[in-house]
């Protein structure tokens, strides 16, 4: 039975540089029609991965197929997998122009096109200046525009908001989800959690090039153990004594709002002390916490479990994986 | 290899200065040179310390017309020929064509005959310059013309070293893959070793330094067989296409072979 063309495979990939692992017995696939984030920190062996997809690296082990088929098998590539590797893949000294241009002549496409993909990415008044003088958001704009040439169902983007300002970050993300809903497989790495929280349908996380995770999003929140519940109270001693001796542990609530990453400016209405920030209580579920206040006659403001944001999820399950540690940051 | 292909090579190799700039440095330095050279040779024609130039020009015209001129233009030759590669992967531009042509053979294929034909038509436009130049400037003391005997075959034995000279060169530079490291190797064995070489003292050595890649070479380019050549002209040639098909071979094994 033919694979979907626009089907991602790895099977137990594996890649040594020298006597280190970059990546380790590495399977996963990345399916059309939705955005797939590929998360790890640091070194874990994305950009690796994303190499030895598109055969610029040869593996040490295992395969990775697009449709089916090794990158090195397909014909006319461009118009099968359009990759955004590293924004510099490209000479300083040539045009944007010629550098789609040439790009387009080794696939027979149209130069038409060329200038297609330059409205695309909003480089036609550039298009003949040359890239090594482009910014580092406008040349990762043009390495979109190249992925974009053979209009391909898949694409693979490696940290395509580096160096991009806000209105770019959102227009890589709308330009993502857009191509994921004409049911394109879009496979973007980040390590910008957030970023993945709001453009990811689907993560595939990976730490010092192993699987860690192979999840929809929610999933992957889910799944990390640590919840908790931020409480406020106007007598925050009391509560904080009875939560302790009923086997709970508290935080004082850092205030940044809500953690869940859907709206980091919403300031509650419902606080009526701005400086009652609340507390962070893990340990105790919700109701047992409401039970403790009520036996107390205490009076609650708020009593809200929450989920971990991607952020702490991401960082709770690649604690041990992380490659280079911070343990000289106090 | 697809017409595709090479079309997207002379794109890449039209659309960067360098190459422009190394082929006009080539054609200043080859031509400016070489009539500097004939122009002082015909002023002191009559001075007597001018007779060993006399006899070369006799027996060997070309040695002289093409002799400084050249010697010093093909190392722009060989400049060009390692940067079309090697700034590829300077640059990272290799990624970028690697994503388009996976298989990598084609790539190298295209880019080398894309090359060897403007080296070619450069070279041919060069070499035909400086021969008319220099034999007008010379032209009230010797004649020399295309129909004495190896002096066609020389100008277009020049053509061709310098052809398969820049094959070399941009072989070296796709093995090295390092703009500097592969420049300064392709100046050592054009403009270093064989002068070290020659300095050995026997036969082996004698053997060793005319097999050398640019001193077999250049042979071609010479309108007489001279005493110490080891070789004859198309066979100093062969040995050059030679080393320049091994050193390819070896840049494609090892295009397919490394990461890029």
């Amino acid at each position: 039975m033919a694979e979907a063309p626009g089907l991602i495979e790895a099977r137990e990939l594996t890649k040594r540089f020298g006597d280190k692992v970059a990546v380790h017995d590495l399977s996963f696939s990345v399916e059309p029609g939705r955005v797939t984030g590929f998360l790890g920190p640091n070194g874990a062996g994305k950009s690796t991965t994303m190499r030895l997809i598109t055969g610029l690296d040869r593996p040490d082990g295992g395969t990775a197929t697009i449709g089916g088929l090794a990158y090195g098998d397909l014909i006319k590539p461009l118009t099968r997998v359009g990759a955004l590797l590293e924004a510099r893949s490209l000479h300083p000294g040539r045009s944007a122009r010629n550098h789609l241009l040439f790009l387009a002549q080794t696939q027979d496409i149209p130069a038409t096109r060329v200038d297609e993909v330059l409205d695309l990415v909003g480089l036609r008044e550039v298009a003949r200046k040359r890239a090594g003088g482009f910014s580092l958001g406008m040349t990762q704009r043009l390495g979109i525009a190249a992925a974009m040439l053979g209009n391909p169902p898949v694409l693979l983007l490696d940290e395509p908001v580096n160096g991009l300002d806000p209105e770019g970050i959102r227009w890589v993300r709308n330009f993502t989800r857009q191509l994921a809903a004409e049911g394109r497989t879009v496979f973007v790495s980040s390590h910008l959690m957030s970023e993945m929280a709001v453009t990811a349908d689907h993560l595939v996380v990976i730490g010092r090039g192993s699987l860690i995770a192979d999840c929809s999003t929610e999933e992957f929140i889910e799944r990390s153990s640590e919840r908790s519940v931020l409480v406020r109270t106007p007598d925050t001693a009391r509560l904080r004594e009875l939560i302790i001796g009923a086997g709970g542990s508290v935080q004082d609530h850092d205030g940044n709002g809500d953690m869940n990453g859907s709206d980091p400016n919403n300031s509650d209405p419902n606080n009526s002390d701005p400086n009652n920030k609340g507390m962070i209580v893990t340990g105790l579920p919700a109701p047992r916490i409401g039970e403790l206040a009520a036996s107390a006659s205490l009076v609650l403001h708020e009593l809200t479990p929450r989920l971990p944001s991607l952020e702490e999820a991401f960082m709770e399950m690649t604690a041990d994986s992380v490659e280079y540690g911070q343990s000289s940051v106090s | 290899m697809t017409a595709g292909l090479l079309t997207a090579e002379w794109t890449k190799i039209r659309s960067v200065r360098s190459t422009m700039w190394s082929l006009l440095a080539f054609m200043v330095v080859a031509i400016g040179f070489s009539a500097l050279i004939a122009t002082v040779i015909s002023n002191t024609w009559n001075n007597p310390g001018n007779h060993p130039n006399h006899v070369t020009l006799l027996t060997d015209p070309t040695a002289v017309l093409f002799g400084a001129g050249f010697g010093l233009g093909q190392l722009a030759i060989c400049v060009l020929g390692v940067i079309v590669i090697s700034s590829e992967y300077s640059t990272g531009a290799i990624r970028a064509s690697l994503l388009a042509v996976p298989r990598r053979i084609p790539v190298l294929a295209a880019k080398a005959a894309v090359f060897a034909l403007l080296d070619l038509v450069v070279s041919a436009i060069t070499v035909f310059a400086v021969f008319f130049i220099t034999t007008a400037i010379l032209r009230s003391h010797v004649s020399i013309t295309l129909s004495q005997p190896g002096i066609t075959r020389a100008c277009i034995g020049g053509i061709l070293y310098l052809t398969v000279l820049g094959l070399f060169a941009l072989a070296v530079g796709g093995l090295i893959r390092h703009t500097a490291g592969a420049i300064a190797t392709v100046i050592a064995l054009v403009l270093v070793v064989p002068p070290l070489i020659s300095l050995i003292p026997g036969t082996i050595a004698n053997h060793v330094h005319g097999y050398l890649p640019t001193v077999a070479g250049t042979l071609v380019a010479q309108s007489s067989q001279q005493p110490a050549d080891v070789l004859s002209p198309w066979q100093g040639f062969g040995v050059l296409c030679l080393w320049t098909a091994v050193l390819l071979a070896a840049c494609g094994l090892l295009l397919v072979r490394r990461d890029a």
